[in-house]
């Protein structure tokens, strides 16, 4: 954990194709909002996006750096993996559009409803990807009021 | 109601015991996609599925869920149970139906 003027900062490393310990990073992220008494709405949604954003690395990217920043106005993940990045955007954006093995779907995964899923419980929420690189995502949620926006 | 209210009358066979059976169930949420349960589940639902690998156990974990219920008598992976242990999720199991379950558990909670 590092703090500074800007607030709190974590940083968490994702391993691509680790599908024993998807969802414990999001686990964490939950205990720490939790620990430190944000809204329980609040939570919910961070919870959510990180772990969609989580397992897109966990089945897509190889490996991934998450960074949560925590200030008194908002919350802060940003995600950066070293994958076969996005080809089309606004095609991942829909809702149902996967490229889920038939082995991940058998396990409930490519609905097709992740990226939309983050998009939904964000205040705001940019995705930026180099084929053949990797993908960055941004999501910021806001703490002054407990309603999305 | 309580869950272990709702154990005894949907006789589900508990896989993972917690001591979070007197825990208040909110109702049910049926699905076997994980980021559709993750979306759409409420905190307290029973999450009623036929997926059995420990993946599940992080979205019941992440949405407060009072448990899951795996149907059509699948057996859960080893994994799955031991990490239902460490997170503290009760996992429960039926010989019925994701139909029959999710019907009986809405009669129970509505009624
Ligand atoms: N980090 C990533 N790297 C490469 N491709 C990605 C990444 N994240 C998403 N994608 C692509 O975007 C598609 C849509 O992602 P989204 O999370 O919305 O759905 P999904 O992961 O396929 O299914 P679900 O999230 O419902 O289990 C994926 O199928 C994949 O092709
Ligand atoms: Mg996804």
């Amino acid at each position: 954990m590092m703090s500074d003027e800007n607030g709190l900062s974590h940083r968490f490393e994702i391993n691509g194709h680790d599908f024993s310990n998807a969802g414990r990073i999001s686990t964490n992220i939950k205990a720490i909002l939790q620990e430190i008494g944000i809204h329980s709405s609040i939570v919910v949604r961070t919870a959510i996006a990180s772990y969609e954003a989580e397992m897109n690395v966990v089945m897509y990217a190889h490996r991934a750096v998450l960074t949560l920043n925590i200030t008194p106005e908002k919350l802060h993940l940003k995600l950066e993996d070293e994958g076969p990045g996005i080809e089309n955007i606004d095609l991942a954006m829909k809702e149902g559009f996967s490229t889920a093995t038939d082995e991940m779907r058998e396990m409930g995964f490519g609905a097709g409803m992740g990226l939309p899923n983050i998009k939904k419980n964000a205040d705001k929420f940019e995705i930026s990807s180099i084929p053949g690189k990797g993908t960055s995502i941004d999501i910021t949620i806001c703490l002054d009021k407990t309603e999305k926006k | 109601m309580k869950l272990k209210e709702i154990i005894e009358k949907l006789q589900l066979k508990v896989l993972m015991d917690q001591d979070k059976l007197d825990m208040e169930v909110t109702g049910g949420y049926t699905s076997d996609m994980l980021s559709d349960a993750i979306a759409n589940s409420k905190e307290g639902n029973l999450w009623i599925t036929l997926q059995t690998h420990q993946n599940i156990i992080a979205v019941a974990k992440l949405k407060d869920l009072s448990g899951i219920i795996i149907v059509n008598n699948r057996e859960p992976d080893e994994d799955t149970l031991q990490k239902a242990k460490e997170e503290n999720v009760p996992l429960l199991g039926s010989e019925e139906t994701a139909y029959e379950v999710s019907g009986k558990l809405y009669e129970l909670i509505s009624s």
